[in-house]
């Protein structure tokens, strides 16, 4: 076809949403664990292990979509780990999450040799096809629609999703109770360990499809290292955002433009350099939050152990 | 209960972190007919974070040991390094079993100077860097002479006269790569290295491990036109050939020239999309060394440099069809001409702008 270009905003734009993904995905899980009171630092190894999976998965079935339901159950497997040290057993919760971050970079590592007998990295697998050609042929915004990915429309629909559950159920009212006072909870009938084991369980799923967004997204192919932090990113995202769906979301797409935004910069040829530009995104969020964002407030009970009976 | 539990629990995931460690045994270990020739000397190397399966560096550097363990009775005993801060206790611990011990990649320069200078009675060998230990010997390459020749190929092939440049981390290593690129971009088409002199289309990544960022770099520069694109990135290329391989399926040219390796064989489903990479070749540095030793030439304080002439960098075996044996044969005019010193590269940036380059027809 042609090698006509994309206007420089559509361009970034785009790249600020398909940057923006995983981060979406990733901070919505945060919501959900620390909504019902349970910190989950363990994002980014859970990332990592959604990662992994879903080329094991793909790569098993040859189908992506089945990568993705891996990449998915992995997640929920490795939460289900977090979850059980931090509510059953009560051990400190960003202990317990460092350590699953430790275990999930050696695990896979060791599991890419196992399975996949290579080091460092697979060999490519089927990804998710997207339909550019397709989105092309759409007037005015089918450019734009083009250079996105399946990914990014699942993260912007779970952001509503997540706002329904949490706002509009009576499942998401328990959930916000259990984080902010699960003693008053309890005495109504609310099974306090249950929600925060499906919380954590569902930041997992969700944290698990955020790396599979990495992996088999613009990607297909997992790398060690590749998630190279971005559930950390995420979680300051859910924090910046008010521990919020939408704000975690704007939180992320703020973090994602900054960095599409410094790759656009670099070709200025301006005299900076260049890791200038690369703290750029930081720098940004200190800006935001010391200008614009008001004061966060964490849920009350987020990070403590609940012990049912106890004064 | 609960505390047997808890204890089970974290036992595991304290295995899984050892776990990563585990190594598939040494092939040719259970042969029963060994033609090798006898050597009691025993060689170890320690990696640095890329670690074994980096598909470039330090697998190449392995790939060299790999190489004398087939001809010696030696084996290799090889240390991964996670993290710079295991750096030096890799090498100490490798130090106590081995006469001479490698360690990969510049950022063990500080490590190796300090354990090199408390063990003066064993042998050491630092690649990508000069540790002035006199039992150290410091093996370097010219990759502004390989990436040279790679700047050629583009030159040549690009269509639209837009090349660009994907760097790791902005430090005087990669700059070496950068600057002998656009030294022969300028060589063959002066026009498509002017915005890559004023660094226009040249973007670093601030790692080598960010794929998805590699995917962004190369994505942002090919929508702004560019259609050759050469990294020294390791892991974060990955991400180029991926943003390229996705622009042919859509029907645009363009290309993507590896490093370090022959990706085209290493990254075997982007082959299509590379035209050909720029071969570091850390085996043949490590394979070198270690064979000195055995026969007893080791040459300790002795800094190597290993460039075109010395066959350390070159063009992959591997090239893509669509460059043309004009091509080639211009490249290699080139390479003639560097090894005879009628071209000096520059290795730095800043310093291409003044460069010229006799011409070649």
């Amino acid at each position: 076809m042609d090698n006509a270009s994309l206007p420089v905003v559509v361009a970034l734009m785009a790249a600020t949403l398909r940057q923006a993904t995983p981060l979406i995905l990733a901070s919505l899980g945060g919501v959900f664990s620390e909504r019902s009171g349970v910190v989950n630092i363990g994002l980014d190894g859970i990332m990592t292990c959604g990662a992994f999976f879903g080329v094991y998965g793909s790569y098993k079935t040859g189908s992506p979509a089945m990568g993705i339901l891996f990449a998915i159950i992995a997640g929920m497997i490795v939460s289900s780990i977090h979850a059980f040290l931090s509510i059953h057993l009560k051990a400190d919760q960003v202990v317990s999450g460092v350590a699953i971050n430790l275990f999930s970079g050696a695990l896979t590592s060791y599991l890419l040799l196992v399975l996949f007998n290579r080091q460092g990295q697979t060999d490519g697998v089927n990804a998710l096809t997207y339909p550019k050609a397709f989105m092309r042929g759409i007037p005015v915004i089918g450019g734009f629609l083009s250079e996105l990915n399946w990914y990014v429309f699942m993260a912007i629909i779970l952001v509503f999703v997540t706002y329904f559950i949490l706002y509009k159920t009576s499942l998401g009212l328990r959930i916000r109770a259990v984080g902010e006072h699960p003693k008053a909870a309890d005495t109504l009938g609310v099974n306090v360990y249950a929600i925060r084991y499906l919380c954590v369980i569902l930041s997992g799923a969700l944290g698990g499809l955020a790396g599979a967004s990495l992996s088999l997204g613009t990607t297909n192919l997992f790398r060690e290292g590749m998630v190279s932090g971005r559930g950390f990113i995420a979680l300051a995202a859910m924090i910046f955002g008010g521990w919020r769906p939408f704000g975690a979301m704007w939180a992320s797409i703020l973090f994602a433009f900054a960095d599409a935004f410094q790759i656009v910069a670099q070709g200025f040829g301006w005299a900076i350099p260049y890791q200038f530009y690369s703290a750029l995104p930081y720098i940004l969020t200190m800006i935001a939050l010391a200008g614009f964002v008001g004061k966060t407030t964490a849920p009350a009970a987020d990070g403590v152990p609940y012990t049912k009976g106890e004064r | 209960m609960k505390k047997i539990l808890a204890l089970l629990v974290s036992v595991v995931l304290f295995a899984g972190l050892f776990a990563g460690c585990a190594k598939p045994n040494q092939p040719g270990g259970g042969a029963t007919t060994d033609n090798r020739k006898q050597t009691d000397k025993k060689i170890g190397l320690a990696t640095d974070e890329g670690g074994r399966g980096d598909k470039s560096f330090n697998d190449a550097a392995i790939a060299g040991l790999d190489k004398i363990s087939k001809e010696y009775t030696v084996t290799p005993q090889i240390l991964e390094s996670k993290a710079a801060d295991q750096y030096e206790p890799n090498l100490k611990a490798l130090t106590q079993s081995n006469d001479l011990v490698f360690g990969v990649g510049f950022k063990m320069h500080d490590a190796m100077d300090a354990v090199a200078k408390a063990n003066p009675n064993k042998k050491y060998a630092i690649i990508d860097s000069v540790v002035e230990q006199p039992n150290v010997m410091s093996i370097n390459f010219k990759e502004e002479e390989g990436s040279f020749l790679m700047g050629v190929i583009a030159g040549k092939m690009t269509k639209t006269n837009k090349i660009g440049f994907i760097g790791g981390v902005d430090m005087e290593l990669i700059q070496k790569f950068e600057a002998g690129f656009i030294a022969g971009v300028k060589a063959v088409n002066p026009a498509a290295a002017e915005d890559l002199i004023n660094r226009k289309n040249v973007r670093y990544a601030g790692n080598f491990i960010d794929v998805n960022k590699g995917y962004e770099l190369a994505k942002q520069l090919y929508n702004s036109g560019v259609d050759v694109i050469y990294h020294a990135a390791g892991g974060v290329g990955i991400g180029l050939f991926n943003a390229a391989k996705e622009l042919k399926n859509g029907g645009k040219t363009v290309w993507a020239i590896g490093v370090d390796s022959d990706q085209a064989l290493t990254v075997p489903d982007k082959a299509d999309i590379i035209l050909a990479s720029m071969m570091k070749r850390v085996d043949v540095a490590t394979y070198t060394a270690s064979k000195d030793l055995i026969e007893n030439n080791f040459q300790g304080g002795k800094v190597v440099v290993l460039g075109l002439k010395e066959d350390g960098v070159g063009i992959s075996n591997t090239i893509n069809p669509a460059v043309t044996k004009d091509v080639l044969d211009l490249a290699d005019k080139y390479k003639k001409a560097i090894v005879d010193g009628t071209i000096k590269v520059p290795t730095k940036p800043g310093d291409v702008k003044a460069f010229q380059a006799p011409e070649i027809k």
